[in-house]
């Protein structure tokens, strides 16, 4: 966005301005200054008609306005900064203490969180997006770069923290790929190019090509999925990303999660996909609500990643064959097997 | 006493972010109850009630909803007192968006969702731009694009807000709100000095007084016509 200048303020229509700065409106409805959108007048004119009723100086005003605008426009297009998440142990569904006292990541960390239903994955997700400071039901606490955040809950345009993914999100918006993008790319301050390069990273984890053009709502469900992952990556700015869930997509998992670390994310993914709980150099174990066990992946466990991908190698192929009207060739599971030691 | 005004569309969510709040406002020691203003039905009096929350309604029927509204606030205050409240939460669905319910000196949210259009925030007035806290609810369903621009939008029409994201469902976020709700000032006026933030839409016209008849020659009062490309 232009920063706005005095002699922009004073001969632009109203309209033109009210439409290029969303700010100005109510910065003008908090003074009880009155407009129709759509009247060809310039602001200058406006604020004589009002300055002379209230006796009041417009120039001063129009000062005190253009300040306000511009310091509003920085507002929005700052970025969050962090270096360190750590997690501080709370307690878990008993009020015991939890066994991991405490968790520390980087930017480029991913950790995968496992557990059966109702151990508390969610709850730790929830615990993280919320920055808790020992106010939630586990007593946890969440510190970004050393330090209680809570001032940091509050989304301020380019400034949140944290994006999320999960399997309960949708697009909704009647508009093309392209479109969401466009609008996604602008409210972040990029430059519109990231709109091609996000368009062809999704394409890249989907496998089933889509256009700019196409609509959202038309989109498959791993198209969705990888236009969501790509999305959060290129295009959001918040250094950390919290999945929940997101196996049964019909994407390239590693390839995803290799996009957000590219990034310098922090990745935190809450799975029951074993090959998705192995990606990760180490994964939380949950337990009856609390941090049961932080295992570091070994060298067996990297092995059986290596199956893991392979088999799902073997699934995706077969998909490929049947889809396309083919006959599934038999497995080769010799072959398969080589890589285990 | 606190007076706090939540508005905004329907079906936003009001009930199920206030039920939460006032939940999290409870468990601080805070003894809460709630006015809901609406048009020609609610049934949320029930939802409050079953949550243990003081509730009185009250519905506008033939009358504009806004000036329904504005002209019971000396009521509100009234029966507060009698129910012995330290906060009134005045619930007002059915307003029209050119109209604000909120008071100086009296804590201002709006309550929007997500799923409603990125273009809502535009086409709310003075209810969204004039409002102290912005709640945007049912972030669980859409896409983190579509979170983003849609706070973008509302920051860059309400700057001054602060954006509170809610799950009405789980809760999850409400307590940011419950802290604001027990950090609002006392009111300091009492009804005859309490003024609105900004004036209700002019409404002086032979259909407000029940004309049903459309023709031109029976319009009097207050009147603009569309300009025709």
């Amino acid at each position: 966005m232009q920063p706005l200048t005095q002699e922009k303020l004073t001969q632009t229509s109203l309209a033109a301005l009210l439409a290029e700065y969303p700010l100005l409106e109510s910065v003008l409805l908090e003074q009880g200054i009155e407009f129709d959108p759509a009247e060809e007048v310039t602001l200058a004119a406006k604020l004589a008609q009002w300055s002379a009723l209230r006796n009041r100086s417009a120039a001063d005003f129009l000062d005190q306005l253009l300040a306000r605008i511009n310091e509003l426009n920085g507002l929005l297009a700052s970025t969050a900064s962090l270096e360190q998440l750590e997690i501080i142990a709370g307690r878990d569904k008993s009020g015991q203490p939890e066994q991991v006292e405490r968790i520390c990541l980087q930017r480029g960390d991913l950790l995968t969180i496992v557990g059966p239903t109702g151990s508390g994955k969610s709850r730790l997700l929830a615990d993280i997006e919320w920055l808790a400071t020992g106010d939630t039901p586990s007593g946890r606490m969440i510190l970004v770069d050393g330090h209680p955040s809570e001032d940091r809950r509050f989304s301020t345009g380019g400034d949140q923290l944290i994006a999320q993914l999960s399997q309960t999100m949708s697009f909704v918006l009647d508009a093309t790929v392209e479109e969401l993008l466009s609008l996604h790319v602008e409210s972040r301050g990029m430059a519109a190019s990231v709109v091609a390069e996000t368009i062809a990273a999704a394409n890249e984890l989907s496998g089933e090509p889509f256009a700019g053009a196409t609509a959202l709502t038309s989109l498959s469900g791993g198209q969705t999925r990888a236009l969501m992952v790509a999305d959060t990556a290129l295009v959001c700015r918040s250094p950390i990303v919290l999945i929940d869930e997101i196996e049964n997509a019909g994407i390239d998992r590693r390839a995803a999660f290799n996009l957000l670390l590219s990034q310098d994310k922090i990745v935190l993914s809450a799975t029951h996909d074993p090959l998705l709980a192995l990606l990760a150099p180490r994964r939380l174990c949950m337990r009856h609500g609390a941090m049961h066990a932080l295992r570091q992946r070994t060298i067996e466990e990297e092995a059986i990643l290596a199956d893991l991908e392979k088999l799902d190698d073997i699934h995706a192929a077969i998909r490929h064959q049947l889809r396309h009207g083919g006959q599934a060739a038999p497995i080769d599971l010799e072959n398969f097997r080589r890589n285990t030691p | 006493m606190r007076l706090i005004t939540v508005a905004g569309p329907p079906s936003s969510g009001k009930t199920s972010v206030l039920i939460k709040t006032l939940e999290a406002v409870a468990a601080d020691g805070v003894k809460a109850g709630v006015i809901k203003f609406d048009c020609l039905f609610t049934d949320d009096d029930a939802l409050y009630q079953a949550a243990g929350i003081p509730v009185q309604k009250g519905l506008s029927g033939v009358l504009c909803p806004d000036h329904y509204f504005v002209s019971n606030i000396d009521r509100v205050l009234e029966w507060s007192a009698k129910r012995q409240l330290a906060m009134t939460v005045i619930e007002s669905a059915g307003l029209c968006n050119r109209c604000s319910p909120h008071i100086k000196g009296a804590l201002a949210v709006c309550v929007i969702d997500n799923v409603s259009g990125l273009n809502t925030p535009k086409k709310i007035g003075p209810m969204l731009k004039l409002a102290d806290a912005v709640v945007i609810t049912k972030g669980d369903i859409v896409s983190q694009a579509e979170r983003e621009v849609f706070a973008y939008r509302v920051q860059s029409v309400a700057p001054r807000a602060r954006i509170i994201q809610i799950n009405g469902r789980t809760g999850q976020g409400s307590q940011a709100l419950a802290r604001m709700f027990i950090d609002a000032p006392e009111l300091q006026d009492s009804s005859e000095t309490l003024r609105l933030r900004f004036p209700m839409p002019a409404a002086l016209c032979s259909y407000c007084l029940g004309e049903t008849r459309v023709g031109p020659e029976y319009q009097i009062g207050q009147f603009r016509k569309l300009s025709i490309d």
